[in-house]
């Protein structure tokens, strides 16, 4: 005869179960713990520390002199040029993923995924690697310069420009833009857009009313995933553009390394972090809301 | 179809998708006011002719015109015809009466009238009281309402409908089935129906067009499409029926199987293979020997007798085939048994010579 049941009985098996969930996570917690969230508190029990003179960060005095800091001249420049960058990437991005998500979204399941593994291929190499690869096709002999100046697009020169900075982010991030876009129109059931063409709405009023608005979680992912790593970009700017106008991220690198001032660095990098933080709740609630 | 205007007309309409040929040379028109459907098995080509009409589908070769005027390559924004979806295709963004209000602000029409038009279209399908809501709070019997109003409310010249009844149970099948008779009835627009269930298009239709393969059988009424079909395919798709083998021997008669003639009028040469069709409930049995004279009578044997409430259905094997025979349940007084010496007669008048 097999045991009978009790409430007590049940739960001990609900413990179990969930203690068996608990080991098999154990070691992603433990890796997590160790190198994110105590680094995390590491840097944010920093941005309330002092600098010595000498350089060195002492975490027995608390206060808020980093984060007065922010609102000097210097700083607030570099964080609206970031800020600035990144929202252009983004707009470019997007401009760019668009059509080519759509195109890819509406052709037949196996060119889809030639085409998908196309986007995919940059990522077989290293990012490293493509910005330097950047920068030879922007030198003054370099292809992309003579073929710029070949069509009459003027100087060509533009390695160590924003202008440099701007393609090599648009470059890197594009696939990020173009991943959740194709993952959202693909999923739109295209009888909407017949539906909408048989209540007398154009090509163009189609979309606007009806493609656009559902495709809108994937315009808001593939935006965060794009503003998110551009606002704090840090070897694009420093191989592309020669490190001349300072972005968040290599400003962060330079309070740690050259100035030696850890708390700015680190209230920099909290800003950073709550600027990403809040990109990613909006992104959820308007994906939420949507549908 | 002389006095009334003509609706929708197609002439030699082919579609290939491919080597696939959808819809192969049909001729099918439509009278203004008319409720016609066009029923046939999944892949007859019955969707693709309803996606012609409306524009979302271009034909490979023929004419279609709507109301007299040549359709060509129009886009479907441009068409005076609206279509309720198989799957509603509401849109999940909008709400009800957004989406009733889709089509009328497409065109422009000022706001006040288009509130008016919107409201006429909410109490018509009767979902007062729910306009604010989205698609995916509704039923799927609402969703249906909502997407018949969205596309009544345009007031279109032809209303085309693609097996709008499909995603529903078969209760609010059959009150859905009466309610959209009654609406077309108030609102005189042509509908064009497109089913794959023969009772549902007996039950609505004004008339029918049987497709198969692409091509269309028959056009009638429902009527005639029961009562004389002409080909196999038509008679076994429309209900249940018999198919008695023969021989055309000239113009009015034909030999069964078994060598008896049958009197039955046929326009098919002398020679050709063809079956005579009778519905079981055409049939009737009698004790052997009882049949009235008159009628064509064969002797067999009952194989089975189900008793269905209303009505009992006997399976009886003359010597050359089994017959489906359904008589009333009333007049089954004397009840046949299994294994029973019986003869099962039929009026000529009652059959119907099909080929194919």
């Amino acid at each position: 005869m097999a045991a009978v049941t009790t409430p007590g009985l049940e739960r001990q098996a609900e413990r179990a179960e969930s203690r068996r969930g608990f080991l098999l996570g154990l070691p992603s917690i433990i890796y997590l713990l160790v190198f994110f969230v105590i680094p995390l508190g590491v840097v944010i029990a920093y941005s309330f520390a002092t600098r010595t003179r000498t350089g060195r960060t002492e975490l027995n005095s608390w206060n808020l002199e980093a984060y007065r800091r922010l609102s000097e001249e210097v700083v607030r420049a570099v964080a609206f040029r970031s800020l600035w960058f990144a929202i252009l990437t983004t707009v470019i991005c997007l401009a760019l993923a668009y059509p080519l998500a759509y195109f890819i979204s509406t052709r037949r399941p196996t060119t889809r995924n030639l085409m998908l593994v196309g986007i995919m291929i940059p990522f077989w190499s290293n990012f490293l690697i493509r910005t330097y690869a950047w920068r030879l096709l922007l030198d003054s002999d370099g292809l992309f310069t003579q073929m710029a100046s070949g069509m009459g697009l003027g100087d060509g020169r533009i390695l160590f420009t924003s202008k440099a900075v701007i393609l090599g982010l648009v470059y890197g991030y594009l696939p990020f833009m173009v991943l959740p876009l194709y993952a959202s129109i693909e999923r739109i059931d295209w009888s909407l857009v017949e539906g909408a063409r048989d209540l007398y709405a154009s090509g163009w009023e189609s979309f606007r009313r009806v493609v656009w608005p559902l495709s809108r979680p994937g315009v808001i992912a593939g935006s965060i995933l794009v503003f998110v790593p551009s606002f704090g970009a840090f070897v694009t700017p420093a191989i592309l553009g020669g490190n001349k106008k300072g972005l968040m991220g290599s400003y962060i690198v330079d309070q740690f390394m050259d100035s030696r001032n850890g708390p700015l660095g680190a209230s920099l990098s909290v800003v950073v972090l709550a600027v990403m933080l809040i990109g990613t709740l909006v992104y959820f609630r308007q994906g939420g809301r949507n549908l | 179809m002389s006095e009334t205007t003509i609706a929708v007309e197609l002439q030699g309409v082919t579609k290939r998708f491919g080597d696939v040929v959808a819809v192969d040379d049909i001729d099918l028109t439509v009278a203004d006011g008319e409720f016609f459907s066009l029923l046939g098995p999944s892949g007859c080509g019955k969707t693709t002719t309803l996606r012609m009409i409306a524009g979302l589908e271009l034909p490979s070769q023929g004419s279609l015109s709507i109301h007299g005027e040549e359709m060509g390559l129009r886009p479907p924004n441009k068409r005076p015809v609206n279509t309720v979806f198989q799957s509603y295709a509401l849109f999940p963004h909008m709400d009800v009466r957004t989406n009733i209000g889709f089509g009328l602000e497409m065109r422009k029409v000022d706001k006040d009238e288009r509130s008016d038009l919107i409201d006429w279209a909410v109490s018509l399908v009767e979902m007062d009281g729910m306009e604010q809501r989205k698609p995916n709070q509704l039923s799927g019997g609402q969703q249906q309402r909502v997407a018949l109003a969205r596309a009544l409310v345009n007031r279109p010249e032809v209303l085309l409908l693609d097996e709008p009844l499909g995603a529903l149970d078969l209760k609010l099948r059959q009150q859905m089935q009466t309610e959209l008779k009654n609406l077309q009835r108030e609102v005189g627009i042509t509908f064009i129906y497109v089913t794959h269930d023969q009772e549902e298009a007996v039950t609505m239709s004004d008339r029918i067009g049987v497709m198969h393969e692409g091509r269309l059988l028959q056009i009638d009424t429902p009527e005639a499409i029961y009562e004389r079909p002409i080909t196999r395919f038509v008679a076994d798709f429309i209900g249940r029926t018999n198919f008695l083998e023969a021989t055309v021997a000239s113009g009015d008669e034909v030999v069964l199987t078994n060598g008896d003639r049958l009197r039955v009028p046929t326009s098919h040469p002398e020679g050709t293979a063809i079956a005579v069709t009778v519905r079981p409930e055409r049939l009737t049995v009698h004790g052997r020997g009882q049949a009235p004279e008159g009628s064509h009578r064969l002797d067999g044997v009952v194989d089975s007798a189900v008793y269905l409430g209303n009505a009992v259905t006997y399976s009886v094997s003359v010597d050359w085939m089994h017959l489906e025979i359904r008589c009333p349940a009333s007049l089954a007084g004397d009840r046949r048994s299994p294994g029973d010496d019986v003869t099962v007669s039929f009026d000529p008048d009652h059959t119907s010579v099909v080929i194919g």
